[in-house]
């Protein structure tokens, strides 16, 4: 199959590669980016694994070919952090032991990242459904919830901070 | 590797508190939560090649012929391998060896490996496969345990009469005499189906091969390093030694980040080897990642399993006898299959007090994936008819659930029926606990209907005493060495996969040395760099590999508190390391003002030697826990057992017999909690694998094809079917346990699935004794209850 020459926006940075127009989004940002951090767990949208944000919204770079979103901006797991500063999310998974092996984390962060921007105070329930798209084989979720609970404690305080500065 | 605390809140790695019982992330925890940590299917080598497998699409087949030369001819494949270039025969047990990289003359089930592949591409490797043409003689194949028992012609492999793997006949006491002095009796038939590991990381092999030196005669076959997703490097290492043909010297292996492993990783996966067999031909590194289809063929899962019980008891609760037929369904391979039926027999009465047991266990081969460990190896099918068994017993004598186990329950420290000795047992305070935070004198029996609470037990080891393959090397060592700078360096080759090894190590060593978890690294899991230790299986971990670290650290510290002793001019009985301090309680030296780092410093200058100062631990089971000298009793013995009792809260719905777990309290005997939060983790999970058995997960099959083999069809939970999960855990400080820890990532399993059972009962009035408990088999139980009120009337 031939090459096309396509341009990504991820994570902030543009990518100009050459591929075929077959090629997954998954595949091109684990195999030809080096973005390990998108997992691949199943092969049919199953778990939720290889979830990416495209424009803040979750989708599952399983499903997608790399050549259509050339007009999005992508974001990655690797693209969550400011710097070496954790996002709270990052945290909240840390100290409240929502990664056990890990593989389905940037997946739940990622999908957990677009709800706490939508809606900043969720309920148990509607985290709950947020992340209903994204299995976990370890924790049970019980952690799970507890680190995205910690996150949304995590930004109010640092609202609270930014409020008090100001 | 390790945390920086400037991104973690709350870590509790400040140098003043003990790090031992301290709720602290995993050290790897940033490394997963940044994408940065590396799993196998992320690492790549200049080069690599995309392996695959051609897998059989019969059940059970003659391979007449194999012609692979129009594969061969394909523009970008590098190698092509069948069986004829692996003859050597392996498996995970001694007694088990029967299996081959690529198949030898038979497949014996839909997904046995023909043939691999190695090429430029995937796709090329697919269309590789595709050219492969195998001849085969399609012969009968046996899909059924107990049908499989009887046959006598095409069997499954010839050297296994009437398909038995393996059969086990034990008779402790005399259960003759003890159902004679029963008041009640009762014979129940369970059975339980077929259930798979399902970690999120599909199994992934990146194998790559060194020429050899032609400077150098005694290395004609060059070396091979294996980067793999699995529980058992140093097991990988000594199989991949034996069917490559290699020294072990040459066999290099290393474990990355583990996606999970449940015990789906816990022996040698058909594609750990297949990519370095590639890889030499090859001659360029290959990696095979499974499809989610083949991890689910791949299998090593939770057999189907019939059990035939019968339970006597004194009108008080007091059990007399128990008898237990149990057939489970292998699959076409030994796999753990001869620990498996034993597990089940061995552990069945083994947290009761019971004078006499009789166990017929057989380990039946059929023509499907091969069947091995799975979380709760061979104990939680067991455990599921036993409690529930006794939970019916309660219900007929009027006994409450909570009573007739504590009517039972063993006196330590003391010796079972069957030999395994028990030492700290928290499974009263477990009871105790679930039944005051669960409100059960309130609930049981007094919920309105389609309510209801139930309640159970389990236990598990905390390792093998015993090894797979026996030997008098220490089931695992650890190496320590610090530095000048007073950087402490764990060498271990106990496997992370998620539960917690590594920090766990971690958090033993920098509490016996009184430091920070910051100053303490770990290397783990490569076998040219660390030392033996045989693996993540049977909740061994924290038991073995912690007391390793313990007693390494334990050496480091007697090292340097005899260098500042000696500078000192005191003895070191009057030091103690704390806070990242020494501690002196003679008067002269008061006022000590001595950091750790100083201290090492000291003692590397006292080793004179290149600067290091190393220590090393290790740990085997002592032989009063190794059991007894019958046939089979090899397995059970563990130098500890954890014990777990829940609760279990349900709503069923009559009109549709579905099933809402509402809330289950499970309280966990681990010894010593080392670190609370994974522990509570590793609890949730179990309980959480435990509830998908319970209603949920099975593998169907039609014949030899799996139905379900995608994650959602296997219908594994997300958050909507997972109930809040309230764990306690009970420290029964176990007398040779590190810090008195015990297991904490299996034993809770068991109890959860009769629990949910209970409840159910509780609920509706039924008791279901198949699992998993589905809509249909709960309205089916409802209607013959209707029909035989009915006909009562």
């Amino acid at each position: 199959m031939n090459q096309e020459s396509i341009q990504l926006h991820i994570n902030g940075r543009k990518f100009q590669i050459a591929t075929e127009p077959n090629r997954l989004l998954l595949d091109v940002l684990r195999q030809d980016l080096g973005l390990t951090g998108t997992k691949r767990g199943c092969d049919d949208s199953s778990c939720g694994a290889c979830t990416v944000l495209i424009d803040g919204e979750p989708q599952m770079s399983c499903l997608m070919l790399a050549v259509s979103y050339q007009d999005y901006e992508i974001t990655t797991i690797e693209g969550v952090a400011d710097g070496s500063r954790l996002d709270p999310l990052q945290q909240g998974f840390c100290v409240e032991g929502g990664a056990q092996c890990g593989f389905c984390t940037p997946g739940m962060i990622l999908t957990a990242k677009h709800l706490l921007a939508r809606n900043p105070d969720p309920t148990d329930e509607e985290i709950n459904q947020a992340l209903s798209g994204n299995l976990c084989r370890c924790t049970g979720y019980t952690q799970i919830l507890a680190s995205v609970r910690r996150a949304v404690e995590l930004l109010r305080e640092a609202q609270l901070q930014e409020a008090q500065l100001r | 590797m390790s945390l920086n605390p400037a991104f973690v809140p709350n870590s509790g790695n400040g140098a003043n508190r003990s790090p031992l019982g301290a709720r602290v992330p995993m050290v790897d925890s940033v490394d997963k939560v940044t994408g940065a940590g590396k799993y196998t299917d992320d690492l790549a080598l200049p080069g690599t090649l995309a392996g695959k497998i051609l897998h059989s699409p019969h059940a059970h087949a003659r391979i007449l012929s194999v012609d692979t030369s129009a594969a061969e001819r394909l523009p970008g494949v590098h190698a092509v391998v069948t069986g004829r270039e692996t003859p050597v025969k392996y498996g995970i047990l001694p007694v088990g060896h029967d299996e081959t990289i690529f198949a030898t003359g038979k497949v014996r089930y839909i997904g046995d490996n023909v043939a691999g592949v190695a090429a430029e591409s995937e796709s090329v490797a697919e269309e590789a496969l595709r050219l492969i043409k195998v001849d085969y003689e399609v012969l009968p194949a046996y899909f059924d345990p107990e049908q499989s028992m009887r046959a006598e012609t095409n069997l499954i492999h010839d050297e296994k009469p009437r398909n038995i793997e393996k059969e086990y006949h034990h008779h402790f006491g005399n259960v003759e005499a003890g159902f004679a002095e029963a008041d009640y009796i009762r014979d129940d038939r369970f059975e339980c189906a077929e259930v798979t590991h399902a970690a999120l990381e599909p199994h992934s092999t990146l194998a790559q091969f060194d020429p050899s030196d032609p400077s150098d005669p005694s290395d004609p076959e060059g070396s091979v390093t294996v980067w793999s997703s699995t529980q058992v490097p140093y097991y990988l290492m000594r199989t991949l030694a034996a069917t490559l043909e290699l020294p072990e010297e040459k066999v290099r292996v290393i474990k990355p980040l583990v996606g999970g492993g449940f015990g789906g990783k816990s022996e040698v996966i058909p594609l750990e080897l297949a990519a370095a067999v590639l890889a030499r031909q090859a001659r360029a590194p290959v990696k095979i990642t499974y499809t989610r289809e083949e991890v689910f063929y791949a299998h090593r899962g939770r057999p189907r399993q019939i059990v035939e019980l019968k339970t006597g008891v004194k009108r008080d609760g007091k059990i007399t006898a128990v008898e237990a037929r149990i057939i489970q369904d292998g699959g076409a391979y030994c796999s753990y299959g001869v620990v498996t039926i034993l597990y089940s027999g061995q552990l069945l009465n083994a947290m009761y007090d019971i004078p006499n047991v009789k166990f017929d266990g057989y380990r039946v081969l059929t023509n499907k994936p091969a069947c091995g460990a799975m979380r709760g190896h061979g104990t939680v099918n067991s455990r599921f008819a036993f409690e529930t068994q006794l939970n019916m017993i309660a219900e007929v004598l009027g006994i409450d659930p909570a009573a007739i186990r504590r009517r039972n329950l063993l006196q330590p420290p003391c010796m079972t029926v069957n030999g395994l000795r028990v030492l700290s047992y928290g499974y009263p305070e477990c009871l105790e606990k679930v039944v005051e935070q669960s409100g059960w004198k309130r609930k049981y029996g007094k919920l309105p209907y389609g309510k209801g609470i139930g309640l159970a037990g389990s236990h598990y080891v905390s390792g093998a005493a015993n090894a797979i393959v026996r030997s008098e090397i220490p089931h695992t060592t650890v190496d320590l060495s610090i530095d000048r700078s007073g950087t402490v360096t764990i060498y271990t080759g106990a496997a992370e996969i998620g539960q917690g090894s590594d920090t766990m190590q971690v958090q033993v060593v920098a509490a016996e040395l009184g430091i920070g978890l910051n100053r303490v690294k770990i290397v783990a899991a490569d076998t040219a760099r660390t030392p033996i230790d045989l693996g993540s299986y049977s909740s061994r971990v924290t038991f073995m590999a912690g007391n390793a670290a313990l007693a390494a650290a334990r050496e480091a510290k007697k090292r340097i508190l005899a260098a500042v002793a000696h500078k000192l001019a005191t003895t070191p009985e009057n030091l103690a390391m704390e806070g990242e301090h020494i501690v002196c309680r003679d008067p002269a030296w008061r006022n000590l003002s001595l950091t750790f780092a100083e201290a090492a410093e000291e003692a590397v200058l006292a080793v004179g030697s290149d600067g290091t100062l190393r220590a090393t631990g290790s740990y085997s089971p002592p032989a009063s826990a190794q059991g007894g000298k019958y046939k089979g009793a090899g397995v059970g013995p563990s130098p500890a057992y954890s014990y777990s009792a829940q609760t279990a809260e349900v709503t069923v719905d009559p009109e549709t017999g579905e099933v809402k777990v509402d809330r289950i309290i499970a309280a966990h005997d681990c010894g010593k909690a080392i670190n609370p939060l994974n522990v509570e983790g590793q609890v949730q999970g179990s309980v959480w694998m435990g509830l998908g058995q319970a209603v949920q997960e099975e593998m169907m099959w039609q014949g030899g094809r799996l139905m379900n083999p995608g994650l959602l069809e296997y219908r594994s939970a997300s958050t909507l079917e997972s109930p809040p999960i309230e764990t306690i855990i009970v420290e029964s400080n176990d007398p040779e346990g590190p810090f008195g820890a015990k297991e904490a990532g299996e034993g809770s399993l068991a109890a959860t699935i009769p629990a949910v059972v209970q409840a159910i009962h509780d609920a509706v009035g039924v008791w279901i004794t198949s699992l998993p408990v589905t809509p249909e088999k709960v309205l089916r139980a409802l209607e013959e209850k209707r029909r035989r009120e009915e006909l009562s009337h």
